[in-house]
């Protein structure tokens, strides 16, 4: 007797297959998970939370390193430009921040993310001093929209200043890498403190002297702040540039007013939000699920709460991606990047609360979320 | 034990009210040195720890696929038994405490864990850290005294009914992840209510814990067994998986009787506990209530630090792996206010408690005044207490702690 069987229908009985032994797996390991189990043994694998495995970390200034980490079977890949949130245990605890992906797709399908240590920085000091080759940190899928447009433009202007540099070498990496050189026309205006503590700085230099692109670098303690409105002296044909511009906020406002008023289009990146410089009240939060937690007027609620130890839905930190979103059921909170106040009255806004945004979020007065 | 207040010569008597606020500000200072150095260190052990508690756990059971072979049974029992013991233990009491909360790992996290027992994470937390912890040894408040179904303390009103309780103590003790789970129900006080006129929380919570022993039974009585039928393993490994949590339920009842129970350890009444009760009052209240098991490292680990009871009392909520740090600090504080730090070996504790357990099975004062010469009479009176109602109850009760005073007093003299 011959069987006759579809490929599709193989395919579909296997997965019942599967999901029959799964079912049985779980029964067997209740209350754990089969992935809690499997995680033992191979955190890396599909069908796991995504992590990674640090594989190296290569210093890059005196203050600065690129760590390469080798993704788990469901990292989804990336275009330059974009970041990646990045959980990583310091001194214990688990904290998240983004960083810029700092390499195309590489053929060992790595990632590498590029960490300038900043005063007082808790996550980036460890990542750029004491990260070990072997540790696990925690990612999420790439994201951003600060990517070129496909397909390229004849003539790129990229503003870059300090760390602002590191999605940006992202992208050059990966144009230069290719096996056809893009003809796009690309300057690079680079901006740093000093040229000792320029990240890629000799990297940039070899990229200009092969002709790929034009490097204008500037240095505040040689060459003074960058005044935007030097910016047409420095790129001539400045007005027939698409532009892409990372950095500070300062810089980023500066050159989005001068570029506004010019009529002309521009893309940024931003690492923070920019927040108000006022503080507010600050307050007590309450939690559905019991704890209470102090917050000062200036500190996002997000922040507040993980340092009193309760597990909070995060995302990218700086009030994008919605991650963070919990419904307030009482009391108000104010927005820190603009002071907008948001207020939930129980019986007036509805039974499930006004969601908001616990990252760009602070207590002004007493609230309950619901979590 | 007497509560605390009725005693003829208080423990606590010579301390002043700013001796007691004194303590609690030691005691904070001990836990702010924890919490300042808490770190890397601590996150790598619970980790590790718990890493090897599943390859125990794995590996005892793939193990128990052959336990149709005794020496592969035995092997396999003791990992599986001590795997058991290690997750509720060390690991689930203690995460479920929030000891861990602060690493910020939502896998080790006390909102979180669920544990390998028939009782639910939830009923556990709320029954545990916010009813026991809270009101430790505040007779009428804290249900682990006696779980609400024995007697532990004098002054518990004497029924024939608890007789019986060295008998139900040790069947509690087989089948304790039961009991913790009935307990966590609130089983009494609810059966109690007509069916109609129970709370829907309540209903909820049974619908729930059904079917966390529905799950937990299915893993250890049907699948694990089924998986080692293609050895010849069903009824081996069924039974080795019965064996695993006896062991772990009797170990977890004699440590958890020898955190409060042993003769010693004080009581306190209702009336007693002022509404604003002071954080320096709450701690002494703990230090009093609570006995530690002196012992190795190994033995530390395997009660999950509840060896160190006063210290997890004290600090409910700092990592475990920090109590043996602290203990001799603590001790030091019990020495300097003269405090009494109850402290022995395992044996002697379980004996203690045990011992209270089958004293208070009896009337007051019927153990004191018994001896070989009057065994026959006090039968004879312990019969008529438990069959001839309550005021021959009462009379003779009276009667019983009238002689155990004077003999008292005789041999004081």
């Amino acid at each position: 007797m011959t069987s006759f069987a579809t490929p599709r229908a193989a395919s579909s009985g296997r997965s019942r297959l599967g999901d029959r032994l799964r079912r049985v797996a779980e029964a067997a390991v209740t209350p754990l998970e089969l992935d809690d189990v499997l995680d033992v043994f191979s955190p890396l694998r599909r069908g796991a939370e995504l992590r990674g495995k640090v594989v190296a970390v290569v210093p890059e200034t005196a203050e600065s390193a690129t760590v390469v980490i080798k993704p788990g079977r469901d990292w989804a890949g990336h275009v330059p430009g974009q970041y990646v949130r990045i959980g990583v245990d310091v001194d214990g605890v688990r904290l998240w921040r983004t960083y810029s992906l700092t390499h195309g797709p590489r053929p060992d399908r790595c990632i590498s993310l590029t960490v300038k240590a900043i005063p007082g920085g808790v996550v980036s000091g460890h990542l750029v001093h004491r990260l070990r080759v072997g540790e696990m940190v925690q990612l999420a899928q790439a994201e951003g929209e600060f990517t070129l447009p496909q397909p390229l433009p004849g003539k790129l202007l990229l503003v870059t200043a300090g760390s602002g540099i590191t999605p940006v070498i992202g992208m050059l990496r990966n144009l230069f890498s290719r096996r056809v050189p893009a003809p796009t026309d690309i300057v690079l205006v680079h901006v740093n403190v000093t040229e000792d503590s320029a990240i890629f700085r000799d990297e940039l230099r070899g990229f200009a002297a092969d002709g790929l692109i034009t490097l204008v670098e500037r240095y505040d303690d040689r060459d003074g702040l960058l005044d935007v409105a030097d910016l047409p002296t420095l790129v001539p044909d400045l007005d027939e540039r698409l532009a892409y511009a990372c950095g500070p906020a300062g810089l980023l406002d500066a050159l989005e007013a001068h570029h506004a008023e010019r009529g002309l289009a521009l893309t940024t990146e931003r690492f923070r939000p920019t927040v108000l410089g006022e503080v507010g009240e600050g307050g007590t939060v309450a939690f559905a699920s019991g704890p209470t937690v102090e917050a000062d007027g200036a500190t996002p609620i997000l922040d507040a709460a993980e340092q009193a130890g309760v597990l909070m839905p995060s995302g990218c930190r700086m009030g994008i991606c919605m991650g963070c979103v919990l419904p307030l059921t009482e009391g108000a909170v104010r927005d820190l990047r603009n002071g907008a106040v948001t207020v939930a009255v129980p019986g007036e806004t509805g039974p499930g609360g006004v969601p908001i945004q616990t990252c760009i979020s602070a207590a002004a007065g007493a609230c309950h979320l619901d979590h | 034990m007497t509560v605390i207040t009725k005693q003829p010569v208080s423990p606590i008597a010579h301390l002043t009210p700013e001796d007691v606020e004194q303590i609690g500000i030691e005691l904070d200072a001990i836990r702010q040195d924890v919490l300042d150095d808490r770190g890397e260190r601590d996150a790598r052990y619970i980790r590790r720890l718990v890493t090897v508690q599943r390859r125990l756990e794995l590996g005892s059971r793939a193990v128990l696929l052959g336990s149709a072979l005794p020496p592969l049974w035995v092997l396999g029992t003791v990992g599986l038994s001590v795997a058991k013991i290690l997750e509720n233990m060390e690991i689930g009491h203690n995460v479920m405490h929030g000891q861990w909360d602060w690493m910020r790992d939502p896998k080790i996290h006390s909102t979180t864990w669920e544990w390998d027992n028939a009782s639910t994470a939830d009923g556990w937390k709320h029954a545990h850290n916010e009813v026991h912890h809270t009101y430790t040894n505040i007779v009428g408040k804290d249900n682990d005294l006696g779980y609400g179904i024995m007697r532990v303390d004098e002054d518990q009103r004497w029924h024939p009914m608890y007789l019986a309780q060295p008998l139900w103590n040790f069947i509690n003790a087989c089948f304790f992840e039961y009991g913790i789970a009935a307990y966590d129900l609130e089983l009494g006080r609810n059966l109690r209510v007509p069916k109609e006129k129970r709370s829907e929380k309540f209903r909820s919570d049974l619908r729930k814990t059904l079917g966390k022993i529905r799950k937990q039974a299915t893993k250890d009585y049907v699948v694990n067994p089924a998986l080692a039928l293609p050895f010849g393993g069903f009824l081996p490994t069924l039974a080795a998986n019965f064996t695993a949590n006896l062991v772990r339920n009797v170990w977890s009842h004699s440590v958890i009787m020898c955190g409060h129970f042993p003769e010693g350890v004080e009581t306190f009444e209702r009336k007693s506990i002022p509404d604003d009760e002071t954080r320096g009052q709450w701690y002494l209240r703990q230090m009093l209530g609570s006995a530690n098991i002196s012992g190795s490292k190994a033995m530390h680990l395997m009660t999950g630090n509840l060896s160190h009871q006063i210290e997890h009392h004290l600090f409910p909520d700092l990592p475990s792996n920090r109590y043996a740090e602290v203990a001799p600090r603590v001790q030091a504080l019990f020495e300097k206010y003269e405090l009494n730090y109850h402290s022995a070996p395992l044996p002697q504790q379980v004996y203690s408690a045990w011992h209270r357990v089958v004293r208070l099975s009896l009337p007051n004062g019927w153990l004191a005044t018994t001896d070989r010469t009057n065994v026959v009479e006090q039968t004879k009176l312990l019969w008529a207490m438990s069959t001839k109602g309550a005021r021959v109850r009462r009379a003779a009760q009276a009667r019983l702690e009238q002689v155990a005073r004077r003999k008292a007093a005789a041999s004081a003299g």
